[in-house]
């Protein structure tokens, strides 16, 4: 495990990796940013892999036992790749009484996911959030990082279809 | 930067915007930007320049200016005109008749209850300030407060001053703001810290999301003079990770602040020095215990742990620590501008001043408000709000959150303050509020909080992390039409158990939306259990019925 994380640290830089880098240093390498630290890897890599907790565990002086499990504790952080497009659910109060389990089923039978899982092509990711925030807009979903609010079952399989036939 | 130097900057700022004839406000908060108002803005820019009124006409974005479910909203000539649902086809109009009477298609009367009955303190400069622009802030006195506080008044006076207002925090505990100051402020320390708790977890809760949007400075400005007050000299922002325009324009704010030297060290040549950074959080409900938010900014997993001691005594690295709610910091500086009396004559006897809630669910005008206290739950749901939509009956409000309960219609005219609403068995929470109609299941709305507790619970003590799932089992089974009267027996022990035996705030009340769904609407889960009915319709046992025909 020391020899990847040090091979990681060896190996020319990536941009991504300056990123977390920066931050690290911003903070002073203090085992206080751990967090900040993680939020900038996710950042830059869209997810946390296991090469990146180990080489953020060695340069903050960690133990990969307390990143592996800050890391899951919070669910803001994914240890999966997502698919090339994300369709976030918001499932706060408003949300869910205008409606949400009709959307999750309406995504199920068409690209036959669960929330929380990512199409076999890795073309589509369906996640939840909490509460978005945009409750005057429930039922809201968040595609690729753009609101859409007051949607139905319908719309939210139709605007995933538009994203992901504009790939092809 | 000197007092004469910004009171300048404030006042050609002012010059500035008033050699404009007409200010268009687009609101560029959340909810409208996800209705493509920077769209608006952008040919509302260009419109202005086509029709030549460069010199008469101003374009700016500006803070939440509260009507939500009709974005996106522009405000004409500070809300002498208010128009709703504007697309950016609207522009070329819009601008032609900016010297006219209003478009009646667009307008929104401001003589509607909903605007008519709030009364804005936290909220002061949501809808008038463009909340990239420090300028803006100085020209409304802003950054005066705290210049006066520091020039003027001992960390004491200033205390005084807040208790003298009655401020409760707002994040939902309502414990007296000024005893937490001038507890941080007698603890003995090498280092003091004050945090704002911006950890908006509750779902349906977006306040200190479009407090934060709209007037990022009006919260600063409200730590600063914490920090004074209290005797620290680091200020932190613990803000949802989730809320990615909130935390763009809080980092503006702090920059720009910094460079005019109303942060950093020496503010305004004085001897003080107050320094705020942002901390992110990373989706944990638990965070917002303040024990627990402690922890995840020393970087650690958001565990509570017991208290006493109390942060203001051992907090943040062990020094004394003050952690208010971003309602509770955007109060301050309005207090010291117009009084603490002001803000005293507001509200009821026990509970001052206003409280920003978030209405949203089956209402007509969801969106953001600030009411006095006292107000009662009618005129907020039916006044206010603009009643049901679609005609639909009214059923319960939900206040509090996952913390708090639902309140039924024959308790609408109950004021809203803190005590009434603990009584009824809900609480104030962060001020989300959630309208049901009759279309909602009771049991269903309470499993959903309880499958939210019990995924929130960290898992630090027993009651919390086994009783939320158990009692989500024994709703799960009254919703699936496999209950007995034995299990309702069960989940009311249950219930009580959880709550006093419960470390920390999130197991205490986790039960409560159990407790008051089963207080006022009982016969629902009687007709659940001994019927196997569901009377709203929409929850399992309906679903099942539906599949079976």
């Amino acid at each position: 495990m020391e020899q990847t994380a040090k091979k990681k640290a060896e190996a020319p830089k990536d941009k991504r990796q300056k990123l977390v880098d920066a931050t690290m240093r911003r903070h002073g390498h203090s085992s206080y940013a751990l967090i900040e630290t993680l939020h900038s890897v996710q950042e830059a890599y869209g997810y946390l892999d296991d090469d990146n907790l180990r080489y953020v565990a060695q340069a903050l002086r960690v133990p990969l036992s307390k990143v592996y499990g800050v890391a899951t504790f919070y669910h803001f952080f994914t240890l999966k790749p997502q698919g090339d497009h994300t369709c976030v659910v918001c499932t706060g109060t408003a949300c869910y009484i205008k409606g949400v389990p009709a959307i999750f089923s309406a995504i199920k039978k068409k690209f036959s996911i669960d929330p929380g899982e990512t199409t076999e092509n890795e073309k589509l990711s369906v996640l939840t959030a909490r509460c978005i925030g945009s409750c005057g807009l429930a039922p809201a979903v968040v595609l690729d990082g753009e609101i859409a609010g007051k949607v139905t079952p319908d719309d939210v399989v139709e605007r995933i279809g538009r994203l992901i036939q504009n790939d092809t | 930067m000197t007092p004469e130097e910004f009171y300048k900057i404030g006042e050609t700022h002012r010059e500035k915007r008033d050699q404009y004839k007409n200010n268009i406000n687009v609101c560029i908060a959340a909810a409208c930007v996800s209705l493509q108002s920077e769209k608006v803005r952008e040919s509302l820019e260009e419109e202005v320049k086509k029709q030549g009124k460069e010199e008469s006409c101003r374009v700016s974005g500006t803070g939440c200016l509260g009507l939500c479910a009709y974005g996106p909203l522009v405000s004409i000539n500070n809300e002498q005109a208010l128009y709703a649902g504007v697309t950016a086809d609207d522009a070329s109009e819009i601008v032609k008749k900016i010297d006219k009477e209003p478009i009646k298609r667009l307008a929104v009367s401001p003589e509607l209850p909903f605007f008519a009955r709030q009364n804005k303190i936290a909220l002061e400069h949501c809808g008038k300030t463009d909340p990239d622009s420090l300028e803006d802030y100085l020209a409304l006195d802003g950054y005066e407060a705290l210049y006066d506080c520091l020039t003027t008044k001992s960390p004491i006076e200033v205390i005084e001053e807040i208790v003298k207002s009655g401020l409760r925090g707002r994040g939902g505990g309502g414990y007296p703001t000024g005893l937490k100051w001038s507890t941080v402020e007698k603890a003995v320390g090498e280092k003091k810290f004050v945090i704002c708790n911006a950890d908006e977890g509750d779902p349906g809760a977006f306040m200190d999301r479009s407090m934060l949007e709209s007037d990022p400075h009006g919260i600063l400005e409200g730590m600063a003079i914490a920090g004074y007050a209290v005797g620290a000299s680091q200020g932190y922002v613990y803000i949802r990770g989730e809320y990615p325009l909130a935390i763009k324009r809080l980092r503006a704010a702090i920059k720009q602040a910094e460079r005019q030297n109303l942060l950093g060290k020496n503010i305004c040549g004085t001897p003080f020095s107050f320094d705020i950074d942002i901390r992110l959080g990373a989706g944990a409900f638990v965070c917002g215990e303040e024990t627990a938010l402690i922890a995840s900014i020393e970087g650690q997993r958001g565990t509570p742990r017991p208290r006493p001691p109390y942060p203001a005594e051992l907090g943040l690295w062990g020094y004394p620590t003050l952690i208010n709610n971003v309602e509770t910091f955007a109060n301050v500086s309005p207090i010291f501008r117009k009084g603490a009396e002001y803000f005293s004559n507001i509200g009821t006897e026990k509970s001052k001043g206003t409280k920003v809630f978030a209405l949203a669910g089956s209402i007509k005008n969801t969106g953001l408000i600030e009411v006095p206290m006292g107000i009662s739950l009618r005129d907020i749901v039916f006044d206010i709000g603009g009643g049901i939509v679609d005609g639909k009956k009214f059923k319960a409000v939900q206040t509090g959150g996952p913390s708090g309960g639902c309140i039924p219609e024959e308790y609408l005219d109950m004021p809203v303050d803190y005590e009434s609403l603990s009584k009824v068995g809900s609480m104030m929470g962060s001020g989300g509020m959630i309208v049901m109609d009759e279309t909602s299941c009771m049991i269903d709305v309470a499993k959903y909080f309880m499958e939210f507790c019990k995924t929130e619970s960290c898992g630090k003590c027993v009651p919390c992390r086994v009783g939320t799932a158990q009692m989500y089992m024994l709703l799960t089974r009254i919703t699936d039409g496999e209950a007995t009267m034995h299990d309702l027996e069960l989940l009311e022990e249950l219930c009580e158990v959880v709550k006093h035996t419960s470390l920390c705030g999130l197991g205490q009340t986790s039960a409560n939306p159990v407790l008051s769904t089963i207080r006022f609407f009982r016969d629902e889960y009687i007709a659940h259990i001994k019927d196997k009915t569901c009377p709203a319709g929409t929850c399992a046992i309906a679903n099942n019925k539906e599949a079976v025909q």
